[in-house]
């Protein structure tokens, strides 16, 4: 590369480009850190865990020559490092392995697990932020009135709240009872097949198809569990909108901007909020990705087949590329998210773009 | 102040759940062709007959492939025909010929030969899964299989055994999954690198059962639908489903609500509660697994004979049996299972504290002495458990419990590094052999042992009941074969170091338009093409 630089002659120019491939470059090797690391802290703790992988396979049951040789197949006799190369070698040239517990490719559960966890989580960020937000910064105008003890309270339920319970008395009361929303499960048994997954995604699928009627009806199974994280995320985000709010509401600008006889829904909505938005993106993109993760206790109650499900059960099997695999991409939207959070502070505080 | 009022409203919230609980739910329905059964199915990992070892893929096998027989579901001593439509066994014992039906199909239209028997009995013990030691048990391996398991003529099919087993033996290990037939043609078709069919047939079907596998989403959901091509009377439900809902509760909803008809893990507390309604009904059947707790011969403590039976007289059975596991099991304390040729229904034990500390004295523990138990953390192992460690302690045994999940404790018991571990046991296959096989035979009990029973993993030393086992596999003669099993279900109570507690009896509750539903004894005898609904 040093060299191609030096075809093309010096220059201030250059020597810009230079140290953004530089930049660039040693993000990818952070990155690249990242998931080796990731991978290596899965890998050995999945191998150090008290359970024999080989019993997934084969069960309580099998005669030992047939463990045995599993155990050949498997690789597991093979030193561990050498299996970690073996492990890292594969994925590198983008295979992942087979899941014993489902006999499919890993990528291929990961991508139908996947979508089911996504479109619940992000009906719930939406929720959860949508509504989240305004009522911290109405609590946070109303410090220490009625509305403030209201949205702590809603606020403290939320977060304290086992929401394995919360899910279930959800279904008992707008399931069963009410009948207001579909239980259990992404959609009716009578659509399962008259649709053709193409997405994966069922409220996409649907519209797609032009089928409202199931539309309709995916969307009555994802309201409940989503609307449940929804209220778990919003309890955290209300709290940390409202300190935040705070913050800003005793500043100078503040007290400004008031001087100058803005109306208060502006100083609140367009100075205040707008400079809490930086650190609140962080709390939002946070929570969002601690929702794709997969809510293992939700997806159990609402029997939602979503990765948090696929992950969990994997583990408690040693089935391990199935964990790994999931782990990768679990990092990957951590990951991803920061970024995303860090490319929105530029957008949104002029500061960070002027010190470039 | 902040506090009160947080608990006023989640008291409030919580008393509002549960007027709307009491209040009862309205019924939705499924499709009146498709059964909806909510279970938890997360234990399959294959669909090939040769393979499947899990007790939710046995029900899913027994549905939709067809063997040479089946075992009666109302009587499970008496064979019925099934794609063999009559057998003889040769004078010596050794050779048994099936003549098969004619005219049958499999569901993708090929017939059923007895070239494709015979393909799918060498294809199991060939592959060598799991289960295939239920056929390689009568001397067949990979060498010799092709010359013992035969095509005689089109429809003619001979099996070679080794020895000359009773006869009831082999045939009952013909109704087990692995000697399910499969479609030559089709699985061959399908071969890749000479696997025989095995990387597609995990995920596929190709059988000649009442009801054919659509589609299995592990996790998820797996479909059935009717195998228009069975040679028998065809299943009146066009579609069976089967949704992966792992939690009690869920299951429970969705059958109160109608989305579902069946549900399949409820806890006896729900059975209980549903009994009062009028539109669930309940059907049980005692299976073929027994619960038991064992003690670790290694441990010098427990391998004292008076300590082993102590712990017999330290299990409050009536109190298990009346809370812990009601509706879900039967006191039993035998290792053959009600159902099984020869199984013995003596229950001698119970709770008897005083005896119990006049044998620890006896073996000069009068002071009791310190243990760990291992636990899975699910009920009512854990029930049971608890129950124990509370009584054990009365005659100064103090139990401590190791819990861990499914696997984890599996893993440190078949590594015999357990001191007492409660477990079960589900027979293997038909036959009284099976769980013989594994409590009272124990051929070596060295550490490298090449077959490692229940009686190796408590390191239990036996050369007498070894013996006694195997000659009772090679009996002839049905009724002294049962007294042989009576005899030593008889030592086994007195001497074992298994506490044997109960007798699974698996209960499935239903809408009441279902009709025709009944649990078999096996997993592989539930038949949902059997089932209809109004």
């Amino acid at each position: 590369m040093a060299h191609a630089e030096r075809v093309q002659g010096g220059g201030r120019r250059n020597a810009r480009l230079l140290r953004a491939a530089d930049s660039v470059g040693r993000f990818l090797v952070v990155i690249l850190l990242t998931y080796l690391g990731l991978l290596a802290v899965t890998f050995f703790i999945g191998r150090v865990i008290p359970i024999d992988p080989v019993l997934a396979v084969v069960g309580d049951r099998a005669p030992e020559h047939v463990i045995a040789r599993v155990r050949e197949e498997m690789g597991l006799n093979k030193p561990l490092w050498e299996q970690f190369f073996i492990y890292v070698q594969k994925v590198l040239q983008g295979d992942f392995g087979r899941s014993v517990l489902t006999s499919n490719p890993v990528l291929q559960d990961i991508r139908r697990a996947f979508p089911a966890t996504i479109e619940l989580a992000t009906l719930g960020i939406i929720l959860g932020a949508g509504i989240g937000v305004p009522l911290g910064v109405w609590a946070a105008v109303r410090r220490g009135g009625l509305a403030d003890q209201l949205v702590r309270v809603m606020g403290l339920i939320g977060y304290s709240a086992p929401i394995f319970w919360l899910g279930l008395m959800g279904l008992l009361v707008f399931y069963a009872r009410l009948g207001w929303v579909s239980g259990p499960g992404r959609i009716d048994v009578a659509y399962e097949y008259t649709l053709t997954p193409v997405t994966g995604f069922m409220l996409v699928d649907t519209a797609m198809a032009g089928e409202w009627e199931a539309f309709g009806n995916a969307f009555s199974h994802l309201i409940l569990p989503a609307s449940l994280l929804g209220y778990f995320s919003l309890a955290y985000i209300s709290r940390m909108t409202r300190s935040f709010m705070l913050n800003e509401l005793n500043q100078e600008y503040v007290t400004a901007a008031r001087a100058k006889g803005l109306s208060e829904a502006r100083v609140i909505w367009r100075h205040a909020l707008r400079n809490a938005m930086v650190p609140l993106v962080t709390v939002i993109a946070l929570s969002y990705a601690g929702l794709l993760e997969g809510s293992v206790l939700t997806e159990t109650v609402f029997a939602w087949p979503g990765l948090g499900l696929y992950i969990t059960n994997s583990l408690q099997n040693a089935d391990m590329n199935a964990v790994l695999g999931g782990t990768i991409v679990v990092g990957s939207i951590f990951i991803g998210l920061n970024l995303l959070s860090d490319l929105l502070y530029r957008v949104l505080d002029p500061r960070t773009r002027a010190t470039r | 102040m902040k506090h009160s009022t947080f608990r006023a409203a989640a008291r409030l919230i919580s008393a509002g759940a549960f007027a709307a609980m009491l209040a009862g739910a309205a019924a939705a329905a499924t499709p009146k062709d498709t059964l909806v059964v909510a279970w938890a199915i997360d234990d399959i990992i294959t669909m090939d007959p040769a393979e499947t070892f899990e007790i939710s893929t046995g029900e899913i096998m027994g549905n939709s492939y067809d063997r040479l027989l089946r075992y009666d579901v109302n009587d499970p001593s008496k064979l019925v025909p099934d794609l063999a439509k009559s057998w003889t066994v040769s004078e010596d014992g050794r050779t048994f010929t099936f003549e098969l039906r004619d005219g049958a199909k499999f569901a993708s239209g090929n017939p059923v030969t007895a070239e494709d028997a015979a393909f799918s009995l060498q294809r199991a013990v060939i592959l060598d899964k799991t289960p295939a030691f239920i056929l390689s048990q009568f001397g067949l391996t990979k060498d010799n299989v092709k010359d013992k398991v035969k095509a005689t003529g089109p429809l003619t099919l001979t099996i070679e055994t080794d020895k000359s087993y009773a006869p009831s033996f082999v045939l009952n290990c013909m109704t087990a999954n692995v000697a399910a037939i499969v479609d030559k043609k089709l699985v061959l078709s399908k071969e890749q690198n000479g696997d025989l069919g095995y990387a597609w047939l995990k995920t596929n079907y190709a059988g000649s059962g009442p009801l054919k596998i659509r589609e299995w989403r592990a996790n998820e959901i797996l479909a059935l639908e009717r195998n228009d091509n069975y040679y028998g009377e065809k299943s009146k439900l066009a579609r069976v489903i089967y949704r992966h809902v792992k939690e009690a509760a869920t299951q429970r909803l969705l059958l109160e609500k109608g989305d579902a008809d069946v549900a399949r893990n409820l806890t006896p507390q729900d059975l209980d509660a549903l009994a009062s309604n009028k539109d669930i009904k309940e059907t049980g059947t005692p299976k073929g697994t027994v619960y038991y707790i064992s003690l670790n011969q290694k441990n010098p403590n427990l391998a004292k004979p008076e300590v082993r039976e102590a712990f017999k007289w330290l299990v409050d059975y009536g109190a298990i049996g009346d809370t812990l596991i009601k509706n879900i099991g039967i006191i039993h304390q035998n290792f053959l299972p009600v159902g099984l040729l020869g199984a013995s229904t003596e229950n001698p034990y119970k709770l008897d504290v005083d005896k119990a500390k006049a044998l620890l004295a006896k073996a000069g523990l009068a002071n009791g002495f310190k243990v760990t138990m291992d636990v899975r953390t699910v009920q009512p192992v854990q029930g049971i458990a608890e129950a124990v460690q509370q009584t054990a302690k009365r005659a100064g045994i103090d139990i401590e419990i190791i819990p861990g999940d499914g696997k984890q404790t599996l893993t440190k018991y078949r590594a015999r590094s357990h001191d007492m571990y409660i477990g079960q046991w589900g027979a293997d296959y038909w036959d009284p052999h099976t769980n013989a096989d594994t409590f009272v035979r124990n051929p070596d009990n060295s550490d490298d042992a090449k077959s490692k029973p229940l009686a190796w993993r408590n390191a239990w030393d036996i050369p007498e009941l070894t013996k006694k086992a195997d000659a009772a596999a090679l009996e002839r003669d049905t009724e002294k074969r049962k007294a042989m099993y009576l005899d030593m279900q008889a030592e086994f109570r007195k001497t074992s170091p298994f506490v044997m507690i109960y007798q699974m009896n698996e209960v499935a509750a239903y809408r009441s338009n279902v009709v025709g539903l009944k649990i078999g004894p096996t997993s592989d005898a539930t038949y949902m093409f059997k089932v209809s609904k109004q």
